[in-house]
């Protein structure tokens, strides 16, 4: 049985189709469906073993990245995301869902009504495409299984990622939640360089919350599952492996193996 | 009610980009230095809300409380006019009542969705200004901080006690006494009514009111007026010409037809049964076959006029109307990649030397680019390709080119409108916005334009027109409609009037949504309001179709029906105010008829100076701006949104080599690929039109053919650009250009699939009296789409490994006429390039064959700097170097001067050449593809990272480091980092 896939899309999604084909490569079966079906019937997500949301402007980014989608989450589907996770599913949030899932206070839980960290403008003031190293920190995360490092694009204006309070970063840190890092291409520390592409403190590129199956991360990993996407693919071997995949394939096999 | 007003601050310690970004422009254009100021963005909120249910909002809404501080209080309030830093000038400013407000309606909605009573919203931006006086923030006003055509600038607190929201309508039909009218007040009654109709246009409506027996109301002259537009009917290309040129004579009876639209005809003749076009020139974009399953189509657009007044709106708009042609093609198809070129006067131009009305050319750059970057990248459509022009006659008329491609299933391909269909609008709500778009484009721009026209600027939301796409293609698939199309220039009347040519339509004025109350049923008609689409569906799937839409929160409305009574019927509220026959709407207009001339230039042959210090040289063309990388805009659009991303517009070691054209793949599963490139070089049309023209064909379909695009399968598109054409001489230089068109196509069997023309790009204004006027130079710019059987196939332009040889493909002639070396040195004359088309077709297939057997490890073509920037470009790229003796570069017809045959080798900018990096082990099979191709082998690929470029009898010995040669290229436009200080 493969192991079924419910990705969420908003309007302003745009990741959705890329996000499915990467699923189904993994080996998993994958739907895409609107929000307002899952706000009409909130109880469909039984069905899934993976919940994603993906990547894109979900309402325009209007007001703040991510921001209303995490609302309707908070206010409507808060029991179900509950559900999810307490029955031991997966959960994934690429860039604009990375945005949402933090902002709504999934990932990392919430103090009372005030948020512990969140997803702000980069540095530059204005968005950026371009391609990342990363390296993974501890194995909490289910989605980073195996990985040491990974090389993905980036794609956001809004994801510069800052605590709220500098020590949660520690409790955060030492837990293994902050599990993806921008770094130098050997795998050093940005230490203030531009390998850091928007400013996140301590180069957070990806977070998980505490039991390591919820993950929201910035970069883009459906956007490499094919050499031919890789920036520099005619200069490298026809061996040369596609990085993001292997997220997709942990996801699937974390039911299937 | 109470008006709030919720100011978000960036909190302690967090940056403030937006007081950054903005003291860095008023220092670079010199309004003032080391500006110190405070920004906020914030909200006005109309509504039945206490102090708790404000804050509460605000909090779980509106701002960010970890990285943001709020003040919240009512409109007017003391708190709200405290300044956070030392003797700070308040400025608000804030979107004109009516002006989309994306942010604000979506606040609205969510307000709304958590419970909240809230009237209306309105975003607005405040700054306080330190230690400037009142005419410094009045110019920091009126050049940075606002836009006066969209927006309204408070100084001083706020005093409002509620948001504008519209008032409503009292309907009264207006009747045009136009059979009183003599010459005189005909023309008055066009400019006046923004109408825009010549003198023949207007006397011809007369006749025709006159003969039945009434006179026209305001919406039927404003229909007419739009269907007759330049715009939407390109009159004067598709009209009568007579042209004369130093061969001779030419009568055109519809100009573009017997040049470029004839072309494609032939080609398609001579391909017989395998003719691969599928519908040209007559839907919204081109469409052509491209694999077994599905067919590509393309478009481009131009946006120029808006962008001048407002870049941001302007751009915004531009890429969101041109994404609805694909949207609008056949059943709809779905776009794949969106391209973008643009034409600027140069960014360091001084604030002090404009003209008045303009804006100021790195204001207008910087608005084009986020424009075009927020509705692009909220479309999910990845930005693949483009390019910048710098010139100083863009200065008041600058060029914002837009394109989209799309890809449609093959059996969804073709549409036709039914009668006894219902007339259906889709998205996005009419509003007062957009008014005269059409008639407006097509007019001169003069520095009065923007409190004339600023109802034809607008702002897009990208939102509305993504949820539109996402229930089109459903609806497509799930066979909901008849026909579909787009919304853009005349609105309604344009879509309706088209969609119902061969059928007829009554239209109910009062059943389209609005925005707001008070719009008449005339400006009903005729708004441009963004991100509309109009379908004709059947009863039967009607329901369905309403469904659909509403499932995904998409407005759909049935404002009509089409009739097969051949007429055009309005009506408001049941009574009739316009009843038009199709017939005299459409065929109606009198024709065109112009005189074009072409007088060559006296051209003289190329001046070289007496001594040329060539490194000197490359690296000023290096960084020029035509040359100059362009990573700081190209990252600013997502460009690998959707997957399909094979060749990026920056490739090579360091991600950041210029490449020649994007390879998408368009299905996620499967290899084949498109080609995106385009071609465009405005310095030679000053030389010659003709051959600028066939230069541009030429440089689009190369740079596809340098990537791996099969020659036998590029279309291209033509869009022009240009001044006044009642002129003679300015039409007959456009005359010139599309007869080379005509032969560049037919000769390398690349049909035009699609094309547009925007005409009257001059900006004129007043000193003292006196007009002067700046005409655009003449622009055609071409955009190519080339396919590929498999993707890993492709290649790109940066070296790849020391010991590898370099051929240079092609002949090169002296050709510097309109060259970037006369640009940046003191030298003068010299031919345009021309096209050998026959040597051009047998190149390009050479090449293509040479790449699809896997002979070839970079390719790039030949254009702006010739030879040296091409190497200095590969090599840079790949972290390799080049050395490369120059004597051996085949140089027709020298003259005996050394070091004049030397500059010609380094810079002349012929056309069909390209450098290739071959292997040792492939040389044999690679030169067997060139049998009747110059090849030269004229170098090797080095460890050592440095451009060297050797002629020993010329004594030149050209060394750089790759290093320097990069920043010098990378350092003009790489508006993020602090400045470098370049030699």
């Amino acid at each position: 049985m493969k192991p079924r896939v419910l990705i969420i899309r908003a309007p302003g999604t745009n990741c959705d189709l890329e996000t499915q084909y990467a699923f189904e490569l993994a080996g998993g079966a994958a739907d895409v469906l609107h929000i307002n079906r899952w706000l009409d019937h909130p109880a469909l997500a039984d069905r899934y073993q993976i919940l994603c949301i993906p990547g894109g402007f979900s309402y325009g980014d209007d007001v703040a990245a991510g921001r209303i989608l995490a609302n309707q989450i908070q206010q409507f589907l808060a029991d179900e995301v509950a559900d999810f996770i307490a029955n031991d599913k997966l959960i994934l949030g690429v860039c604009n869902g990375f945005q949402a899932l933090l902002k709504s206070g999934i990932l990392l839980p919430q103090e009372k009504t005030r948020p512990v960290a969140t997803l702000t403008w980069n540095d530059a003031g204005h968005f950026i495409d371009r391609w990342v190293h990363l390296k993974v920190s501890g194995d909490r995360c289910v989605f980073l299984r195996n990985i040491e490092s990974m090389y993905l694009p980036i794609a956001h204006a809004e994801g510069k990622f800052v605590a709220d309070q500098e020590e949660t970063l520690d409790t955060w840190s030492n837990a293994g939640q902050l599990a993806l890092s921008y770094c130098t291409d050997d795998g050093s520390l940005c230490n203030g360089g531009s390998d850091n592409p928007n400013g996140s403190q301590r180069d957070v590129a990806g977070v998980c919350d505490a039991t390591g199956r919820i993950f929201g991360l910035m970069p883009h990993p459906e956007r490499f599952v094919h050499r031919t996407q890789h920036p520099r693919w005619t200069r490298l071997g026809s061996d040369l492996s596609a990085d993001g995949l292997a997220v997709f394939r942990n996801a699937v096999e974390y039911f299937t193996a | 009610m109470t008006l709030w007003e919720v100011d978000i601050y960036p909190a302690t310690g967090q940056p403030d980009l937006a007081a950054e970004r903005i003291a860095g422009d008023a220092a670079d254009m010199g309004l003032a230095n080391e500006l110190q100021l405070r920004t906020a963005r914030g909200y006005l909120v109309d509504g039945s809300l206490d102090r708790a249910q404000i804050e509460q909002l605000s909090q779980r809404l509106l701002s960010d409380a970890v990285v943001e501080t709020t003040i919240i209080d009512e409109v007017g309030h003391r708190r709200l006019a405290e300044s956070p830093i030392a003797g700070g000038r308040l400025v608000y400013v804030l979107p004109k009542a009516g002006v989309m407000d994306p942010v604000a309606l979506t606040a609205r909605q969510a307000m709304g969705d958590m419970g909240s009573s809230v009237r209306e919203v309105r975003t607005l931006r405040k700054y306080w200004l330190q230690g400037v006086d009142q005419s410094t923030v009045d110019e920091l006003c009126d050049r940075l901080l606002a836009n006066d055509s969209i927006e309204q600038i408070v100084q001083g607190p706020l005093e409002m006690t509620e948001l504008q929201v519209g008032s409503p309508y009292d309907f009264e039909k207006i009747v045009i006494p136009l059979s009183s009218l003599d010459d005189e007040g005909l023309m008055e009654l066009s400019r006046s009514g923004q109408l825009y109709m010549t003198l023949p246009e207007m006397q011809q409506v007369q006749g025709h009111f006159v003969e039945m027996g009434r006179d026209p109301t305001d919406i039927e002259l404003e229909t007419v007026a739009q269907t007759w537009s330049e715009h939407c009917s390109h009159k004067t290309l598709a009209g009568r010409i007579a042209y004369r040129d130093e061969r001779g004579e030419r009568h055109f009876d519809n100009m573009l037809k017997e040049t470029i639209f004839a072309a494609t005809e032939t080609i398609r003749q001579q391909l017989g049964d395998d003719d691969w076009c599928v519908s040209v020139f007559v839907d919204n974009a081109g469409v052509v076959r491209f694999d077994d399953d599905f067919n590509v189509v393309f478009k481009v657009e131009t946006h120029n006029h808006p962008s001048a007044l407002e870049p941001y709106g302007g751009a915004n708009t531009g890429i969101g109307g041109v994404i609805r042609d694909p949207l609008g093609t056949g059943m709809g198809a779905k776009p794949v990649c969106n391209t973008d070129v643009f034409c600027f006067a140069p960014p360091d131009s001084k604030l002090s030397e404009l003209p008045p009305g303009v804006l100021h050319p790195k204001r207008v750059m910087k608005g084009v680019v986020s424009g075009v970057r927020d509705y692009g990248n909220r479309m999910g459509i990845p930005t693949v390709n483009g390019a910048i022009y710098f010139d100083d006659r863009y200065l008041g008329n600058p060029l914002v080119y837009c394109g989209n491609v799309g890809i449609l299933p093959q059996n969804k391909s073709l549409k036709e409108p039914k009668a006894d269909d219902w007339v259906v609008a889709i998205g996005g709500r009419t509003g007062r916005d957009g008014i005269h778009g059409a008639t407006f484009s097509s007019a001169e721009l003069t520095s009065e334009s923007e409190s004339l026209s600023g109802g034809a600027v607008q702002i897009g939301n990208a939102i509305t027109e993504k949820m539109v796409l996402d229930v089109l293609l459903q609806a497509r698939d799930q066979e909901l409609f008849s026909a579909v199309t787009d919304c853009g220039a005349g609105g309604f009347s344009s879509a309706v009037g088209e969609m119902g040519e061969k059928i007829g339509a009554e239209v109910w004025l009062e059943k389209a949504p609005l925005k707001y109350d008070g719009l008449s049923y005339t400006e009903i008609w005729i708004s441009e309001a963004q991100e509309r689409m109009v379908f004709s569906v059947p009863d039967e799937t009607w329901q369905a179709f309403h469904d659909l839409c509403a499932s995904e929160g998409v407005e759909a409305t049935i404002i009509g029906r089409f009739e097969p009574h051949g007429r055009l019927v309005l009506k408001y509220h049941d009574q009739v105010v316009g009843d038009l026959s199709m017939e005299f709407l459409h065929d109606g207009r009198p024709p065109v008829v112009r005189e074009a001339t072409y007088t060559p230039p006296t051209n003289s042959s190329f001046q070289c100076p007496e001594t040329v210090d060539w490194s000197g040289t490359l690296r000023k063309i290096l960084a020029s701006l035509n040359v100059a990388s362009k990573e700081w805009v190209i990252r600013q659009y997502d460009h690998e949104v959707q997957g399909g991303s094979v060749v990026k517009p920056l490739v090579g070691v360091a991600n950041d080599g210029p490449s020649d054209a994007a390879v998408v793949r368009p299905r996620l599963d499967s290899a084949r690929a498109l080609t995106i490139s385009c071609g465009m070089n405005p310095h030679y049309g000053d030389y010659d039109p003709y051959h600028m023209a066939a230069s541009a064909i030429d440089e689009a379909v190369r740079n596809s053919v340098a990537v791996g695009a099969d020659p036998s399968r590029i279309a291209i598109l033509d869009n022009f650009c240009w001044g006044y054409t009642d002129r003679p001489d300015t039409l007959g230089s456009l005359v010139r250009a599309a007869i080379a068109c005509q032969e560049m196509a037919v000769g390398l069997q690349t049909p035009f699939i699609s094309g547009k023309d925007s005409l009257n790009n001059e900006f004129s204004y007043e000193v003292d009296g006196k007009k002067t006027t700046i005409a655009i130079p003449a622009t055609l710019l071409i955009s190519a789409m080339g396919q590929l059987d498999d993707a890993a196939h492709a290649v790109t332009m940066d070296l790849k490994e020391a010991g590898h040889l370099l051929y240079l493909i092609g002949t090169t002639y002296e050709e510097m006429g309109g060259s970037h070396f006369t640009l940046v040195t003191d030298a003068s004359g010299g031919h345009p390039p021309t096209v050998d088309i026959a040597n051009a077709r047998r190149t390009f297939h050479a090449v293509h064959d040479a790449i699809s057997r896997g002979t070839v490890r970079a390719c790039h073509d030949l254009s702006e700097g010739g030879l040296a920037v091409t190497l200095a470009e590969m090599a840079f790229a790949g972290d390799l170097g080049v050395d490369v003796d120059l004597d051996q570069v085949p140089l027709s017809a020298s003259d005996g001067d050394a070091a004049r045959d030397a500059t010609l080798r380094l810079f002349s900018e012929s056309n069909t050449r390209f450098v290739c990096e071959v292997a040792e082990d492939q040389v044999a099979e690679f030169e067997t593809c060139f049998q009747d191709v110059t090849l030269t082998r004229i170098g090797t690929v080095v460890d050592s990272p440095q451009v060297r470029i050797r002629s020993e009898i010329a004594s030149l010995d050209l060394e750089e480091s790759n290093e320097l040669l990069k920043k010098v290229w990378q350092a003009p436009l790489d508006w993020d980092s602090p400045k470098k200080g370049i030699a």
